[in-house]
């Protein structure tokens, strides 16, 4: 007799750690989608699991890694991506993909992100920016837009919010695309490209935090998936400096940057190993 | 390729030996940030690691640069990276980091005098108690200390061996004194240098959990694309290396974190017992105090005072049963070290009511053999 063979649940769930499950996310959280995009462009590059890593920092987004059944690293705050730089100077073969937030990624972490920028250190860095710190309660971040509300800014920001497209483009990066959790297929297919291009990529992806940012900005959860749906125009190639995350003027998605330029482990292989073969190096998709 | 053991009599400093020891035990990937006076270990492994198949990569900041090491150690390989005090200060979260993930890394700090940015180009040994305790919350590390460029090369190698059997950071706790100083280094024979290397799992994947010791409280380390598939976290976590908030998984987590250093002090301690048969007063003294000490020793039996020393060289786990015994039988101890009074607590705590006076200054400087023979006349009054 021949056991029949289990049916998975869901399409992605052999990329879940389904012994996790359920997730810490709150409902109305957009991670999730943000992580189920993910799964879905590692899927589609056909690539067996081992050939990739994930790294995350602290924070709502930074649970990602322990929710994904692959090699996957929850760091310190703010340094995913030096972890991760090790990783892929170390192991040039492998597809490393950063999962972290806002606050991660662009406060504490900011230097090491426009460091890896500028080295075009061949990884993934997906942004859940949610314009606010999350797990900590909903303080000001460095997205947060100028005059929301937050825990530590009751009266409003008076601090102007990071362009991060711009800033990835000015640091450097080679693939910069910014969507909202909303638009899953788009993300999906941006994420699978930038996995298969050599070098940085940076994609931003606006993501509700009702609990935390809607609750104290007078902004209901379907009101900000009507802001993804409504208020957002999808124009790739647009200007970066066009890029700035304002609701009432319209936000702009779409890919931005896609350019080749030789990445951190290659030219180190080039200029210090000359004569070893340009082997193994193999890039996936 | 060029061979990974210069096999020979060399002219060289500390830091170049101890870039040296590092490439001889096997270390294939240095992430690194400039700060004197440990620059040269960076700037002598940059140029020797492409040169063995190996990767060096300068980082933003020592931050960056300890992160690096760990990601990299994931991989499989040995990794190593090397500052002084406020590089030393800014790695200690990731020190953290890397004790409660049991990542194998080397940490060498040629020691400065601080706090803060203090005298740069000037030796101290006033990091060792923050080589101890710098990353919150309990943990156990292993630091050595090297007196010679000799022992630069022989002490990184010992470093890596115990990063590797026991999956965790381990600490070498240099000075500028020794760091900068030229000596004669003997390189041995690649066959005669012991390398050790961190324990792998065997079987089934689907069975494997990360964190299940071995009976030595060491579990076996997977490399990122073996496929097992780990979860690797700061967060408290269980066997299988999931975050779990709870009491009871810190204290097993917290237990066996210790319990693998503290169960195995036969395989890390190493002491050197000079003298100490006869003697009535006992030096504690290591790193390049440890030489100020030796011809204190000789002075001292010279005026007919019986001294010994006994040199740490593993200063972390401190060598509490070997400090407790000579209480029993000498009059009094003498700890040197270039610091306000560190390890000399230490000394003290072991001592129990056995006189015990601690020899240091500021930092700046070697310590004269003259301060350490008043300071046995003074425990001796």
């Amino acid at each position: 007799m021949t056991r029949a063979a289990k049916t998975p649940a869901h399409p992605l769930e052999d990329l879940v750690r389904m012994d996790r499950i359920p997730h810490i996310w709150c409902p109305g959280c957009g991670t999730g989608s943000v992580f189920t995009a993910c799964l879905a462009a590692i899927k589609q590059t056909g690539l067996p699991t081992t050939r990739f890593a994930m790294v995350s920092g602290i924070g709502c987004s930074g649970r990602g890694a322990g929710y994904i059944n692959i090699d996957s690293f929850h760091t310190t705050h703010g340094r995913a991506i030096p972890f991760a730089s090790g990783i892929k100077m170390a192991r040039p073969d492998l597809n490393v993909i950063v999962f972290s937030g806002d606050g991660d990624l662009f406060a504490i972490g900011g230097n090491h992100f426009i460091h890896a920028a500028r080295r075009n250190m061949d990884i993934t860095v997906i942004c859940v920016n949610n314009l606010t710190y999350g797990m900590t309660g909903g303080q000001v971040a460095a997205t947060t837009p100028h005059r929301a509300k937050s825990s530590t800014t009751a009266a409003g920001n008076p601090e102007t919010p990071f362009n991060l497209p711009l800033l990835a483009h000015a640091a450097g990066a080679t693939f910069i695309a910014r969507w909202t959790m909303l638009h899953a297929r788009d993300l999906a297919d941006t994420i699978h490209e930038a996995l298969g291009h050599r070098g940085f990529a940076f994609i931003e992806v606006l993501s509700p935090c009702p609990v935390n940012y809607g609750r104290r900005n007078r902004e209901k959860s379907l009101e900000t998936l009507q802001n993804y749906q409504n208020h957002t125009i999808v124009k790739n190639q647009a200007g970066l400096d066009e890029l700035d995350v304002d609701f009432a003027k319209g936000v702009v998605l779409g890919k931005f940057v896609h350019k080749d330029r030789p990445t951190c482990d290659e030219m180190y292989r080039k200029m210090y190993w000359p004569k070893t073969e340009p082997e193994a190096v193999k890039k996936a998709v | 390729m060029k061979p990974k053991v210069l096999t020979g009599a060399h002219f060289i400093n500390g830091d170049e030996a101890c870039a040296e020891g590092a490439i001889a035990a096997g270390c294939t990937f240095f992430g690194g940030y400039p700060i004197t006076p440990a620059t040269e270990v960076a700037e002598h492994i940059a140029l020797r690691l492409p040169q063995v198949g190996g990767t060096f990569i300068q980082m933003e900041d020592e931050i960056a640069a300890m992160t690096s090491i760990l990601g990299a150690a994931w991989t499989g390989a040995k990794t190593m990276t090397a500052t002084s005090g406020p590089g030393f200060s800014l790695m200690m979260e990731t020190v953290g980091l890397a004790v409660v993930t049991e990542t194998p890394c080397v940490v060498v700090n040629v020691q400065r005098a601080g706090p803060s940015t203090g005298l740069p180009t000037q030796g101290a040994q006033a990091d060792m108690m923050q080589a101890r305790w710098g990353s919150h919350g309990d943990y156990e590390i292993i630091a050595v200390a090297p007196a010679s460029p000799q022992e630069m090369f022989d002490l990184t190698i010992t470093a890596f061996n115990l990063a590797e059997t026991f999956r965790t950071p381990v600490f070498i706790m240099s000075d500028e004194i020794v760091g900068h100083m030229s000596e004669k280094v003997i390189i041995p024979e690649a066959s005669k240098i012991k390398t050790l290397a961190r324990p792998k799992p065997a079987g089934s994947p689907k069975r494997f959990k990360p964190y299940r010791p071995g009976p030595d409280g060491v579990a076996p380390m997977p490399a990122i694309g073996d496929g097992y598939n780990v979860h690797v976290t700061g967060l408290t976590h269980d066997e299988r290396g999931y975050p779990v908030m709870s009491v009871d998984t810190q204290k097993q987590m917290i237990g066996r974190l210790l319990g693998k250093i503290r169960n195995n002090l036969d395989r890390i301690l190493i002491t050197e017992a000079h003298r100490l048969e006869d003697a009535e007063v006992a030096i504690v003294s290591y790193g390049v105090s440890a030489r100020t000490s030796y011809t204190a020793v000789e002075q001292a039996r010279q005026m007919g005072i019986k001294a010994g020393l006994l040199r740490l060289i593993t200063v972390w786990p401190f060598a509490e049963d070997q400090i407790r015994r000579l209480a029993g039988r000498v009059k009094g101890f003498v700890t040197v070290e270039i610091n306000m009074g560190q390890i000399s607590r230490e000394v003290e705590r072991c001592a129990g009511t056995t006189p015990a006076v601690a020899v240091g200054h500021a930092g700046g400087a070697i310590i004269p053999p003259e301060d350490v023979i008043c300071a046995i006349e003074e425990v001796l009054r």
